[in-house]
C-alpha cells in the first residue's frame, strides 16, 4: 500500500488576494535567510522570509493591478516584476531599499508571463509579449535595447502568445525561444534570424504553460484541456509530439520542471498539485490542499538538495510549501 | 554329521512350501559351527534367504546378522536374478510366490520378530531404496543377457515392484528406480522395452498401485517410462481414464497433468484423450452431478477438462467441435443455476475456456467474475507452458527510485452541490435529469437521513419505495452500496412502517430477484446496526477528516480515558469464548437498550409467512431456490440478533417449523441456511423454553442433523450439522448440571 501523500510543510497566509506567481531565492548563505517572492492579484509583491515564515516586505509598484510574474536578476536584491498595468519593474531591494529603479512599458494587454535568460555576466535577455497582439519582443537587460521582434508569418492565425521560455544549450551558445500560443501551438524561434524554425500543434486550446529541458531536448505543455503534452526537439530542430498524458481533471495553469530534471510539478484548476517523474512521466503524487485553482508552482534553488522546497500559490490566497522527493 | 548340500536344500524347500519333513540337522541348529557350514553349503541365494527369513525360533541375533550381511553384500539382486533365470524355464511357482512375499515383507517380518529393535537396514525407508537398486542391477543383467541373445523373464521383478507398490512403498522404491531408468532409456531402445515390459508384467491386482506411483512422481519424464501401457492393459486404462479422473478427486493438479500429459504423448493414446474429455464433459455438464457432487470434485473435474483442452490440437478440436459446443451449453446452464458462487464461477471459467478453444476466429464467451488465485490457477492450466518459467520482468524504469504516493483520492472534481433537504432528494431521485445532481444526491443521502430523522419519518415509506426501485442512471462507483446504505438508514430511522413495506414487497409481484435479495440484505444490515448501536456512531468520524487539519491532542483525550482503560483491561484479560456465535464475544461498553429487540417481530414474521405461496413471477420453492437460500440465511441472522427479545420463543418455534418443512431441499445453499437457522434457534431461544415448548421438534431435528452429518454431499452442510449437534450436546450438559 502506497503511503498517503504528505501534508504541506507550512502554509503562508496574508497576501489577502489570489497568488499568481512565485519565485524562490534560496541560494544565499548564512546569515542571509531564504526568500520567497510572491505576486498577487492586488498588485503587491510580497517578500517572504522562509526562516520566520512571515512577510518581510510588501512591494506596491503596479498600481494595485495584478502581478503575474516575478524573477530575480542574479541576486535577491534585483527583482523584476510584471503586472497587469502593462509595466515590468526592476526593483532595488538592497540594504532595505524598496524602490523601482527602472521599468519597461510593454503596452501588452495579455496575460503572458515574461521569460528571463542570463546570457553573460551582467547581460540578460528578456522575452515578452509585445504591443502588437501576436508578436514577441526580446530585450537585452539591463540596457533595454531590443534584440529582435518575433512576428509570425502573415495569416498564421496563432493568436496571442500565452507563455514563453528562453533557453540555451549551454552558456555562451545561441539562445532560443519556445512560445506557446492561443491556438494551442508551440513555436521554436531562432532569435538571431528572428525566424520560426518549427511549429507543433500540441493542444486544441490555448497553451497555458510550458517548460523545456534542454539536456533531454524535451518539453511539456499544458492547456485548459484534460491532457499534458510532452514533445521533443529532434536534431533537425523539429518539434514532435512525444507523448500525451491524460489527467483526471482539466486545466493546467503552470508547469515547472525541477532544476535537477528529475521531477516536475503542475498547478491544476482542480485545486491540486501533481508531481510526475520527468523521465517517463510516471505519476508520483497528487497534493490536495488548496480549495481553489492553483495558479503557480515553483521549486526552490537551495544549494543543498535535501532542503529543496516546492511552493504553490492559489486563488484561495494561500501559498503552500512542500518538501517532497528531496532525497533523490 | 553335516547334511549334504542337496539334502539340506530339499529339506528346506519342503519345509517352506508346506510339506513338513522332520530333518535331523534342525535340532542341532544351536551348534554354531554346524550352522555356519550348513549355510555355506546352501549355495544358492534363494535358499539361504528363504531359510533365514522364515526360521522361527532360530538363534535370532545370528539370523538377523546374517540377513543384514546378505543385504549389504548386495545379494538381493543375485537372488532375484536367479529367480528370473529359473522363470524362463518356468519352474516352481510356489517357491517364487513365497520368495516374493519374503522379499517384499522382510522389513515387517524382521520388525515383528525383533519387536521393533531392528537394525536400520531393515527400516522401510532404507530397505526399499536398497531393493530398488537391487532391481536396477537385475534389470542390468537382463539387458546384458538379452543383448547376449539369451531369453529371460522379467515378470518376477514386475511382481516385486507391484507388491512393493501395493504395500504403499511407491515413493521409496520409485525414487531410486525412476531417475535411473529415465537416464538409461533416453537413448537405448532395449532398455526402453525392458522398462515397458517391467510395468506391463505387473499383475492386474497391483497395477493400480504401480500406475499411481508413477503418475504421482513430479518428474514429467516418469510418464514416458510407462510406454503404451494404457492401451495394452485394461486395468491400467481403467485406472487412468476412469478411476483417477472421474471417481476420485483427491489428487493434486500435478497428478492430473501427469496423467493427461501421458495420454497426449502418443497418437494411440490421443484417441483416449478425446474420449476422456468427452466423459469429463459429460460429468461436468450433468445437472445431477453439479447438484450432488462435492465442490472439490467439481473443481477437480474442471481442472482435468482444462488440462485436456490445453493438450488438444486444432484438427482434433475440429473433429468434435459440435459435441464440445453441445456439452458446453448444457454444462454452463446447470452451473449458472447453482446457488454456490464457487460452482457458478467454475462453470464460467470452463465454458470460457471451451469457447476459446472452439471459436478460433469468432467471438468467444466472456463472463464477469472476480479474479483471484483460484481462477488464475485454473486459467493457467489452459496454457501448456509451466507457470514457473515466467521470468520476472526486469525493472526498466529509471523513475523507480521515486516511489509514488497513494493517488487513489485523485478523482474527478465535482462542482454540483448536494441537496440539503430530504424532500429535495426525493425530487432529484424521481424526476431530475441532471446526472451530476443525481450523483451528488445519492452520495449525500445516507448522511442526510441520519441527520434528519424527523424529516425522514414524514416520508420514510415513500423514500424506501424510491430507493427500492432506484436504478443506476450513470456509472457511479459503489452505487449499489450507496443505495443500500441509504435504505438501511431509512429502515433504522423509521423501522416499523418501512419494515412492513419492505417485507410486503418481498412477496409481491413484479420484482426482480435482485430486488428481493436487496430487501433481505437491507433487513439484515439494519437489524445488525440496531442491535449494536455503538457501531453506528463510531464509523462516521474517521472517514471525513482532512489530513491537514490536526486538532491538538489533549482536549479530546480526557473523555476517552474510560475507553483506554477498558481496552487495557481487555488486552490483559484472557477470555474463554465459545466460538460458534460470532459477535457474542463483543464486549459492550456501557449499556444501551437493544433497539432491535422491540421490533424484531416486524422484521421476522412477515418474511416467514408466505414462503410456500408461489406467485406467477416468483416461486421460492421452485426455481428461485437461490432466494430461498438467502431467505433462510436472513431468518437465521434475524433470529440470532433477536436473542433477548420478547418474541424470541415464538420466533424460534416458527423458524423450526420452517426448517422442518424444507429440510430435504436439494440445494445445498438452502440446506446451509436451514442449518444456520437451527444454530440461531439453539443459541437464541432460552434453554428452558426450548425444552418445554419444542422438545419433540428438537428430538426430530437431532436425528435429522445426525443424518446430515453422515450423508450430506456438501462439506459445509456436514460441518454446520456437526456444530449444531455439539450445541445440542452442550445444552444437554447444561441442563444436567442445573436441574429445574
Amino acid at each position: 500500500m502506497a503511503l498517503p501523500p504528505p501534508d504541506p510543510e507550512f502554509v503562508l497566509r496574508g497576501t489577502s488576494a489570489a497568488v499568481h506567481t512565485l519565485h524562490f531565492s534560496c541560494a544565499c548563505q548564512e546569515p542571509d535567510f531564504p526568500i520567497l517572492f510572491s505576486g498577487s492579484e492586488n498588485g503587491f509583491v510580497h517578500v517572504w522570509n522562509l526562516k520566520t515564515r512571515r512577510v518581510d516586505t510588501a512591494l506596491d509598484g503596479h498600481g494595485r493591478k495584478s502581478v503575474y510574474w516575478v524573477e530575480t536578476m542574479d541576486a535577491k536584491d534585483r527583482l523584476l516584476s510584471q503586472g497587469r498595468d502593462q509595466r515590468i519593474c526592476l526593483w532595488d531591494l538592497a540594504e532595505g531599499r524598496t524602490s523601482v529603479t527602472d521599468s519597461v512599458f510593454t503596452e501588452n494587454v495579455g496575460f503572458c508571463r515574461c521569460s528571463l535568460l542570463k546570457v553573460a555576466q551582467g547581460r540578460w535577455l528578456m522575452a515578452m509579449a509585445a504591443k502588437s497582439l501576436e508578436e514577441v519582443q526580446v530585450l537585452e537587460l539591463p540596457s533595454k535595447t531590443s534584440v529582435c521582434t518575433l512576428k509570425p508569418e502573415v495569416g498564421a492565425k496563432l493568436g496571442m502568445p500565452m507563455c514563453l521560455k528562453l533557453w540555451q544549450l549551454d552558456s555562451g551558445s545561441q539562445p532560443w525561444l519556445l512560445a506557446g500560443y492561443e491556438d494551442g501551438s508551440v513555436i521554436l524561434w531562432n532569435l538571431s534570424m528572428g525566424k520560426a524554425l518549427s511549429q507543433l500543434v500540441c493542444h486544441q486550446e490555448p497553451v497555458m504553460s510550458l517548460d523545456f529541458d534542454s539536456e533531454k531536448a524535451k518539453g511539456i505543455s499544458g492547456s485548459s484541456e484534460k491532457v499534458l503534452s510532452i514533445w521533443s526537439l529532434n536534431e533537425q530542430q523539429n518539434l514532435q509530439v512525444h507523448k500525451i498524458h491524460k489527467l483526471v481533471n482539466s486545466g493546467i495553469s503552470d508547469i515547472t520542471i525541477r532544476s535537477d530534471k528529475k521531477i516536475l510539478a503542475t498547478a491544476g484548476w482542480d485545486h491540486r498539485i501533481r508531481i510526475f517523474g520527468w523521465k517517463k512521466m510516471k505519476p508520483l503524487a497528487v497534493l490536495d490542499y488548496h480549495t481553489a485553482t492553483v495558479h503557480c508552482v515553483s521549486f526552490s534553488d537551495h544549494r543543498n538538495p535535501t532542503e529543496r522546497l516546492l511552493a504553490a500559490g492559489s486563488k484561495d490566497h494561500r501559498i503552500s510549501i512542500w518538501s517532497i522527493y528531496t532525497q533523490t | 554329521a553335516l547334511p549334504r548340500s542337496g539334502e539340506a536344500t530339499r529339506c528346506l524347500r519342503g519345509r517352506l512350501v508346506g510339506r513338513q519333513q522332520p530333518c535331523a540337522w534342525w535340532d542341532h541348529s544351536s551348534n554354531m559351527i554346524a550352522c555356519t557350514s550348513f549355510f555355506c553349503c546352501l549355495k544358492r541365494d534363494q535358499d539361504l534367504f528363504l531359510f533365514f527369513s522364515s526360521s522361527p525360533g532360530f538363534c535370532l541375533t545370528m539370523v538377523v546378522e546374517t540377513l543384514e550381511q546378505f543385504l549389504q553384500e548386495g545379494r538381493l539382486s543375485a537372488l532375484m536374478w536367479e529367480v528370473c533365470q529359473q522363470q524362463a524355464q518356468d519352474r516352481s511357482p510356489e517357491l517364487q510366490e513365497t520368495l516374493l512375499s519374503k522379499i517384499v515383507c522382510l522389513p515387517d517380518h524382521v520388525s515383528n520378530k525383533l519387536q521393533g529393535k531392528n537394525p536400520p537396514v531393515f527400516f522401510p525407508q532404507n530397505y526399499f531404496p536398497l531393493l530398488g537398486s537391487a532391481i536396477i542391477q537385475v534389470l542390468q543383467k537382463i539387458s546384458d543377457s538379452l543383448r547376449g541373445g539369451s531369453d529371460c523373464s522379467i515378470s518376477f521383478v514386475s511382481h516385486v515392484l507391484g507388491k512393493v507398490c501395493i504395500h504403499g512403498r511407491q515413493k521409496e522404491i520409485l525414487s531410486v528406480l525412476v531417475p535411473h531408468l529415465t537416464d538409461v532409456t533416453k537413448s537405448d531402445c532395449i532398455w526402453q522395452r525392458i522398462c515397458w515390459r517391467l510395468v506391463e508384467c505387473v499383475p492386474d491386482r497391483w497395477m493400480e498401485a504401480v500406475v499411481l506411483g508413477f503418475v504421482q512422481r513430479a518428474e514429467i519424464i516418469s510418464r514416458m517410462l510407462l510406454g503404451n501401457l494404457v492401451v495394452k492393459n485394461k486395468k491400467a486404462q481403467f485406472v487412468m481414464t476412469q478411476k483417477l479422473l472421474l471417481l476420485q478427486y483427491g489428487y493434486t493438479t500435478a497428478v492430473l497433468q501427469n496423467v493427461l500429459g501421458y495420454l497426449s504423448l502418443d497418437s494411440l493414446r490421443r484417441a483416449l484423450l478425446i474420449k476422456v474429455l468427452q466423459e469429463l464433459l459429460e460429468t461436468w455438464g450433468s445437472s445431477s452431478a453439479v447438484k450432488h457432487s462435492p465442490a472439490e470434485q467439481q473443481q477437480y473435474i474442471s481442472k482435468a477438462i482444462l488440462i485436456c483442452l490445453s493438450h488438444l490440437k486444432e484438427p482434433e478440436i475440429e473433429s468434435c467441435r459440435q459435441e464440445l459446443l453441445a456439452s458446453m451449453m448444457a454444462g454452463v446452464k446447470c452451473h449458472l443455476d447453482s446457488s454456490l458462487p464457487q460452482i457458478r464461477r467454475l462453470g464460467m471459467i470452463v465454458a470460457e475456456s471451451i469457447s476459446l478453444k472452439i471459436n478460433t476466429d469468432g467471438p468467444v464467451l466472456k463472463f464477469q467474475y472476480e479474479e483471484d488465485n483460484e481462477t488464475r490457477e485454473l486459467k493457467s492450466l489452459l496454457v501448456q507452458t509451466p507457470p514457473c518459467s515466467v521470468v520476472p520482468s526486469l525493472p526498466d524504469d529509471d523513475d523507480d527510485d521515486l516511489i509514488p504516493y497513494d493517488m487513489s483520492e485523485d478523482k474527478e472534481l465535482k462542482t454540483t452541490k448536494a441537496p440539503v433537504y430530504i424532500r429535495d432528494c426525493i425530487e432529484v431521485l424521481t424526476g431530475s435529469d441532471d446526472v451530476d445532481k443525481w450523483d451528488a444526491t445519492i452520495k449525500a443521502l445516507e448522511n442526510l437521513i441520519q441527520k434528519n430523522p424527523a424529516a425522514t419519518r414524514e416520508v420514510s415509506v415513500e423514500l424506501a419505495k424510491i430507493l427500492l426501485h432506484l436504478e443506476e442512471k450513470t456509472c457511479i462507483e459503489g452505487f449499489a452500496e450507496l443505495r443500500q446504505r441509504a435504505q438501511v438508514a431509512v429502515l433504522i430511522t423509521d423501522p416499523i412502517p418501512v419494515a412492513q413495506y419492505l417485507t410486503s414487497q418481498f412477496y409481491s409481484l413484479n420484482y426482480s430477484l435482485r430486488q428481493r435479495m436487496d430487501i433481505l440484505d437491507v433487513l439484515v444490515l439494519a437489524a445488525q446496526e440496531m442491535s449494536y448501536p455503538k457501531i453506528r456512531g463510531k464509523n462516521k468520524h474517521s472517514g471525513a477528516q482532512k489530513p491537514c487539519i490536526q486538532l491538538l491532542p489533549g482536549s479530546d483525550s480526557s473523555k476517552d480515558w474510560r475507553r483506554i482503560v477498558n481496552e487495557r483491561i481487555k488486552s490483559k484479560t484472557r477470555r474463554l469464548q465459545f466460538s460458534l456465535g460470532q459477535g457474542q464475544s463483543e464486549v459492550k461498553q456501557g449499556s444501551v437498550p437493544n433497539e432491535f429487540n422491540s421490533i424484531a417481530g416486524h422484521f421476522f414474521f412477515p418474511l416467514i409467512q408466505n414462503f410456500d405461496r408461489p406467485l406467477s413471477t416468483f416461486d421460492l420453492l421452485g426455481e428461485d431456490h437461490f432466494v430461498l437460500g438467502r431467505l433462510a440465511h436472513t431468518l437465521a441472522i434475524l433470529m440470532y440478533l433477536a436473542v433477548n427479545a420478547m418474541a424470541v420463543t415464538t420466533m424460534g418455534k416458527a423458524l423450526l417449523e420452517f426448517v422442518w418443512a424444507l429440510r430435504f431441499h436439494t440445494d445445498s445453499y438452502v440446506r446451509q441456511g436451514l442449518l444456520s437457522c437451527i444454530s440461531s434457534i439453539l443459541l437464541g431461544v432460552p434453554t428452558e423454553h426450548l425444552l418445554e415448548d419444542m422438545t419433540e421438534e428438537l428430538l426430530e431435528t437431532q436425528s435429522w442433523l445426525a443424518d446430515v452429518v453422515e450423508k450430506d454431499p456438501d462439506g459445509d452442510c456436514r460441518r454446520l450439522a456437526l456444530q449444531n449437534l455439539l450445541l445440542m450436546e452442550n445444552l444437554k450438559k447444561k441442563l444436567e448440571t442445573v436441574p429445574f
